[in-house]
């Protein structure tokens, strides 16, 4: 077999593909339900309704979006590019430290949110700094650098929870003190449990949009991605547009961790991501890359993981199904943008 | 100092490295393959986890510790043929589908885990392959104890000169070699570059499958759920370091992991009492990031690594 271009492909193709893909993957939901012995109906229905069947599911299920939200631009913009930032969930933990160095008393109001969310930034962009620089100077592969950065830095994480970070008043939990109150992101509504990372996501979103559609830079990121051969040879400061599509990158990763700490959680413990960071890369190729986008299949990613805790208790299938699920829909998905674009031919 | 002297002597230090540097001598030259062949397999780190569940789980149901091995090695397959269904003749993006099987086949064993073990708190242990007894060798003082091994071990060795002699010696391994440097000139020799690569992927996910089954199958005799961490990623950084030949790769894999058993021998020492223990943990990851830096300008990389190949296209 061989693969030939479609000139110009259909808009029933374009969006069937997709789609196609989503329905695949809840074949797959099915039959997954059904190797567990449950009705594939009556779990579909459950997930659904853990995420989205009250105004206290929504509510966690957009609070779960938001640290998503972040770690999905991140990828997001760095894939734009290229650049295979797989160290989300490192700068992620980057930016949950500084929330928590600057959020317990160092400073106090009205400076403490803004600056403890520029600094996160920065600490996250550093984080990245690193790996693009050994790409750029030396040629050494970033998936490769950015993966092994997680972990060192999960047990740099450790190390603080139990040495300079230690809570005293933590009964032996390795968790930090909790932030003043003050350094602790308001909620939107009084009364309603959403904090304002949500928000900051939202904006967050849109402004990577408009790099993305109305800067100089956005149109460098786009054609270093597409053919950084030609970009150079166009005259663009290739090196350049990749270190800056890192900074960006590190940054948003990085505020996935700040607003964690600051909105959610109110201190750091070695369990505050569930693999956001890692996630993020599936929230942004079901994106398409495209950083509204990551808004939706953030919440959609989100919806899945809160309704399948919720479907878990009550029909005893495994919660990790979400995981099958989530890694089912990257891989259909990729495959089905590709068929958008050409078609299989024989020989 | 004379501590660490005094652990690089003993026999039993450097039999935890060779123990140590089996699974990632299986791995490394499961990945060595796929990518002499032109694919970058980042599968790897979720083939290790099915490996070693798959492994640990058929033995655990009644089958013998080597049809657990066989088992391993038909579950990395089925996720190689997933992998480089997608990424050779569909040509998807190497990076993106190594995630996704990574991400898959992690949560596939998660998920099948808790299915059949819903109500354990803790994971049922099996009887692990035991160290031969070699007539003769394991007699002798210090090298008997060295080479106190399993028999997994041993095949990881055989394993690693298997690959040696075909990459070098066989017309098959000439053809892999080729399709990663110039896949259209293996398709003038009336070779399908299409079968080669998958082929290379599928066979090398097994190998990294039965990487994954040595830690259950003949280090630990139990499967937890975070058991590789990160080593599939350390033997990707090791086929760097090895500049994608398998002697160099073993050589690699040995030296990563005598720092490894170093580590854990120096958190008992004075050493141990000043220093945090995470940084004798992190200190795998640290060395891998500066293999890296050190072979990056030296790298022979196979000229078609990451390159797709689509016939249509000329």
């Amino acid at each position: 077999m061989r693969l030939e271009p479609i000139p110009n492909p259909s808009a029933a193709r374009r969006l069937g593909l997709p789609a196609l893909a989503l329905v695949a993957t809840l074949g797959v939901a099915m039959a997954l339900a059904l190797i567990a012995g449950a009705n594939p109906l009556a779990v579909l229905g459950q997930i659904a309704k853990g995420a989205l069947g009250s105004k206290l599911a929504i509510l966690e299920t957009l609070n779960r979006a938001t640290p998503l939200i972040f770690t999905g631009l991140a990828v997001a913009v760095a894939f734009r590019a290229k650049l295979w930032n797989i160290g989300a969930e490192a700068q992620l933990y980057a930016g949950a430290i500084v929330a928590v160095l600057l959020g317990t008393g160092a400073l106090g109001s009205p400076l403490v949110l803004p600056v403890s969310a520029l600094a996160a930034m920065l600490a996250g962009a550093a984080l990245l700094l690193g790996p693009v620089l050994l790409k750029t100077r030396l040629g050494v592969d970033e998936v490769v650098t950015t993966l092994l950065l997680n972990f060192i830095m999960l047990l740099f994480v450790s190390y603080l929870l139990e040495g300079p970070l230690k809570d005293p008043m933590g009964m032996g939990w390795p968790k930090s003190p909790a932030l003043i109150p003050e350094a602790r992101l308001p909620r939107i509504v009084d009364g309603l449990r959403l904090h304002w990372g949500f928000a900051l996501a939202i904006i967050a979103a849109v402004v990577v949009w408009v790099i993305q559609t109305r800067t100089t830079l956005g149109f460098e990121i786009r054609a270093v991605g597409q053919n950084p051969e030609a970009a150079r040879f166009a005259g663009m400061p290739v090196n350049t547009v990749l270190v800056k599509t890192a900074l960006l990158s590190g940054g948003l990763a990085a505020l996935a961790g700040w607003s964690e700490v600051a909105g959610l959680k109110g201190h750091l413990s070695s369990d505050l991501s569930p693999g956001f960071g890692y996630t993020g890369i599936i929230v942004a190729m079901l994106a398409l890359l495209h950083p509204l986008g990551v808004i939706l299949t953030a919440i959609f990613v989100a919806g899945i993981f809160v309704g399948s805790d919720a479907m878990s208790r009550a029909a005893g299938v495994p919660t990790y199904i979400a995981d099958m699920l989530l890694a089912t829909a990257l891989l259909f998905m990729v495959l089905a943008i590709l068929l958008t674009r050409v078609r299989v031919v024989r020989g | 100092m004379s501590e660490i002297v005094d652990i690089l002597i003993s026999a039993s230090f450097w039999a935890a490295v060779i123990r140590i540097a089996s699974p990632l001598i299986l791995a490394t030259m499961g990945e060595l393959i796929c990518e002499r062949a032109g694919v970058l397999n980042l599968g790897i780190e979720g083939i290790m986890v099915i490996g070693a569940f798959t492994g640990w789980m058929a033995v655990y149901q009644g089958m013998p510790l080597w049809g657990g091995v066989a088992v391993a090695m038909a579950a990395g397959m089925l996720f190689g043929l997933l992998h480089s269904t997608l990424t050779v003749p569909f040509g998807l993006s190497q990076h993106v589908v190594g995630l996704g099987v990574t991400l898959l086949a992690t949560a596939s064993a998660s998920f099948a885990y808790r299915l059949m073990l819903p109500e354990v708190t803790s994971p049922p242990k099996i009887q692990p392959f035991q160290p031969l007894s070699i007539p003769g060798l394991s007699d002798l003082p210090w090298i008997g104890t060295a080479l106190s091994q399993t028999a997994l071990t041993w095949a990881a060795f055989a394993v690693a000169g298997l690959v040696a002699f075909t990459l070098y010696r066989t017309p098959l391994g000439l053809a892999v070699r080729a399709v990663g440097e110039n896949p259209a000139a293996v398709e003038a020799q009336g070779l399908s570059a299409t079968g080669l690569r998958m082929g290379a992927v599928i066979v090398g996910s097994g190998l990294m499958a039965v990487g994954g089954a040595f830690l259950t199958l003949s280090a630990f005799s139990s499967f937890f759920f975070e058991m590789v961490n990160g080593r599939g990623w350390i033997c990707i950084a090791l086929v760097v370091f090895g500049a994608w030949k398998p002697g160099k790769a073993v050589l690699g894999a040995i030296l990563f992991a005598a720092f490894d058993a170093l580590q854990i021998r120096l958190q008992q020492t004075s050493l141990g009492a000043v220093l945090p223990y995470q940084l004798f943990l992190a200190l795998p990851f640290i060395l891998s990031i500066l293999a890296l830096i050190l072979m990056s300008r030296r790298a022979e990389v196979p000229a078609a690594l990451m390159v797709p190949y689509n016939k249509g296209e000329r």
